[in-house]
């Protein structure tokens, strides 16, 4: 008997949805405004990060708004006292990835169990906020930036054209270059979950002692990959202070933590697109609730939170998608 | 003589207000092992039920005492029908979803009761210490906290019923066995919990000026004294409060605050990363 091959076209590939992503990317800002547009993209960014420490890595990090905090403080702290922005946004990113390693591996090399984790990530983040908001009067000031306590840091510059200071981005360049990441950070960590070390990572999410016993160092894992969610985090963080021209203590509070996982969840764990979409959705939905009188968006975002733990826990849109789609004939789900 | 006198009663009473916080979620918690992260709007909800019975006229002592309690522990019951039973056994879904009414209440307060701080007069006067004068109070919050820790204690220890609660937390089988159902076992726990977080809520209305965020102030350190603590509900709560309420004002003393405040915080980071299972895992290892 003759195998009949698979016919080839039949399969959806990664870079088919990335394709389609970056075609949508592109067409949106035709349909809506770019100053939207461009926070929802950050939004996207922020949900990626922790859609690859969560769905990927395991590792549900309570307080994801730290490192995103931490690169918006940064980038406005370095850009007022260099001036330009471009060591700024790395920088960003170097201090908010650096902060996640370091809280990383204090957490996995001493062992500390689920719940636990989420307490200190949450600690953390709370730390962070009670500080960042007590540093009003002028003995708080990193080089020529005052952190200026609740009311934050306005007035730094925004975001420039590499090596020319006078030529700001803006507008929908900002979007440009915000879209341009946000594709980049998510065939970055695509990629990555394919190599031999998103393997091992699936494998310490599935079952953390094999993965031990197997020779793995767990710990090792865990941290790195934890490392690049507040790197990610941080680079989002960079663009959310470019955006908004200002960076209060808001990015720090529990709100926003709370927010980045009801973005995962709703999107679906476990894989990197899902949250990504649950982002850009909620977040537009956010913004129109904003636009309502007499309800209060908490009372929304924490209603849903609750219905999606109690009756969707694999998320919402994978649920929405299961009915569409026939269970595929063999091998591993294409979802991530 | 005097100084160091107010000083020590100032750090009994920052000991006692950390434990006060932490009681109703060291409760939940140490027998449940359920987080309720709503635990600071809970709190929230104990503050704004004293409130209101104070506008309709109730007296102070009757609106602290009873109404927030009982209110509380209504709206517990119905919250641990609603959600939190769906969820025994499954500790980050419980975060989750216990997250999510932490939002939805916060939002809900402040839609009936505008985000403005709303204030409750001081029952009591100031009492004379020497030469010094400390609020009466103070005193008070620090009495009510001995009575409710040693109350719970006693009937966890010395009773029936919280004989039947921990064997019931131990082993739900062998109790269910024996002829009790588990499943009301975790729901009256779960009420009485509530009831003392609205109790906590109720008592300190008059020290803090409210508003319907208020409980993110309160669920951090609760939090971290309960899991500092660790599982045993009473000793945990205590150790926890005497350890982190005496770093937490000595650096007040140093600095401010705030600094105090951010030593607390380190401290539980630090002792969690050394006793992952809190204080109780080693010492005072099964107290109630």
């Amino acid at each position: 008997m003759k195998r009949t091959p698979t016919p080839p076209r039949a399969r959806l590939r990664p870079w088919h949805g990335f394709a389609a992503t970056a075609l949508l990317l592109a067409l949106a800002p035709l349909l809506v405004n770019d100053f939207t547009l461009t926070l929802l993209a950050i939004y996207a960014l922020l949900a990626l990060s922790l859609a690859f420490v969560w769905g990927i890595g395991g590792v549900l990090c309570f307080g994801q708004a730290a490192f995103y905090g931490l690169g918006a403080y940064t980038y406005a702290v370095v850009s007022i006292n260099m001036g330009g922005s471009s060591v700024a946004l790395l920088l960003g990113v170097a201090v908010a990835g650096a902060a996640a390693l370091a809280l990383g591996s204090m957490m996995f090399y001493g062992r500390i169990g689920d719940v636990y984790l989420g307490v200190i990530t949450l600690v953390f983040t709370l730390l962070l906020f009670k500080y960042v908001s007590s540093t009003a009067g002028s003995a708080y000031a990193i080089g020529q930036a005052q952190l200026g306590g609740f009311n934050g840091i306005p007035g730094f510059p925004a975001l420039n054209v590499p090596g020319l200071p006078d030529q700001p981005v803006y507008g929908l360049g900002l979007y440009a270059v915000v879209a341009s990441a946000l594709l980049a950070c998510w065939g970055l960590l695509r990629w990555l979950c394919q190599t031999a070390f998103g393997r091992v990572l699936a494998g310490v999410r599935e079952n953390e002692l094999r993965a031990e016993l197997s020779g793995y160092d767990v710990r090792l894992i865990k941290t790195l990959t934890f490392g690049l969610g507040g790197a990610v985090a941080g680079l989002a963080g960079v663009f959310f202070a470019c955006w908004a021209e200002i960076v209060t203590p808001e990015v720090f509070s529990l709100g926003v933590s709370a927010e980045i996982i009801i973005w995962v969840l709703v999107g679906g764990l476990g894989t990197l697109w899902g949250p990504m979409l649950g982002a850009v959705l909620l977040g537009a939905l956010k913004g129109w609730l904003g636009t309502q009188q007499g309800l209060d968006s908490g009372v929304v975002m924490g209603l849903l939170l609750m219905a999606v733990v109690l009756f969707l826990p694999r998320g919402v849109l994978p649920a929405l998608l299961k009915l569409f789609r026939r269970p595929p004939p063999e091998g591993p789900a294409n979802g991530r | 003589m005097d100084q160091t006198l107010v000083s020590l009663f100032d750090l009994i009473y920052t000991i006692a207000t950390l434990a006060l916080v932490s009681a109703g979620l060291a409760l939940v918690f140490g027998l449940m092992r359920v987080i309720n992260l709503a635990h600071g709007e809970f709190i929230v909800l104990g503050g704004y039920a004293t409130i209101v019975a104070l506008q309709w006229g109730v007296n102070i002592w009757v609106a602290m005492l009873l109404v927030a309690p009982l209110t509380v522990g209504v709206f517990g019951l119905i919250v641990e029908r609603l959600v939190i039973r769906w969820l025994y056994g499954r500790t980050v879904d419980t975060l989750l979803a216990t997250w999510g009414l932490s939002l939805a209440m916060a939002g809900g307060l402040s839609m009936v009761f505008g985000s403005t701080t709303t204030g409750v007069p001081n029952p009591l006067g100031p009492l004379q210490l020497g030469s010094f004068q400390v609020g009466g109070y103070g005193v008070f919050l620090i009495a009510l906290t001995v009575v409710l820790l040693l109350t719970m204690y006693l009937v966890l220890r010395h009773t029936r019923a919280g004989l039947v609660v921990r064997g019931a937390m131990q082993s739900a089988e062998v109790a269910a066995a024996l002829g009790h159902s588990p499943q009301r076992i975790y729901l009256l726990t779960f009420v009485v919990g509530s009831m003392v977080s609205g109790l906590a809520g109720g008592v300190l209305a008059p020290l803090v000026g409210l508003t319907p965020n208020a409980g993110g102030q309160f669920i951090a350190k609760a939090f971290i004294t309960v899991i500092s603590g660790g599982s045993s509900v009473v000793a945990g709560t205590l150790s926890a409060s005497v350890l982190l309420g005496t770093v937490s004002k000595f650096f007040e003393l140093l600095a401010t605050p705030v600094v105090g405040e951010l030593a607390l915080l380190i401290s539980a980071v630090v002792l969690l990363r050394w006793l992952p299972q809190g204080i109780t895992s080693r010492v005072f290892k099964g107290a109630a």
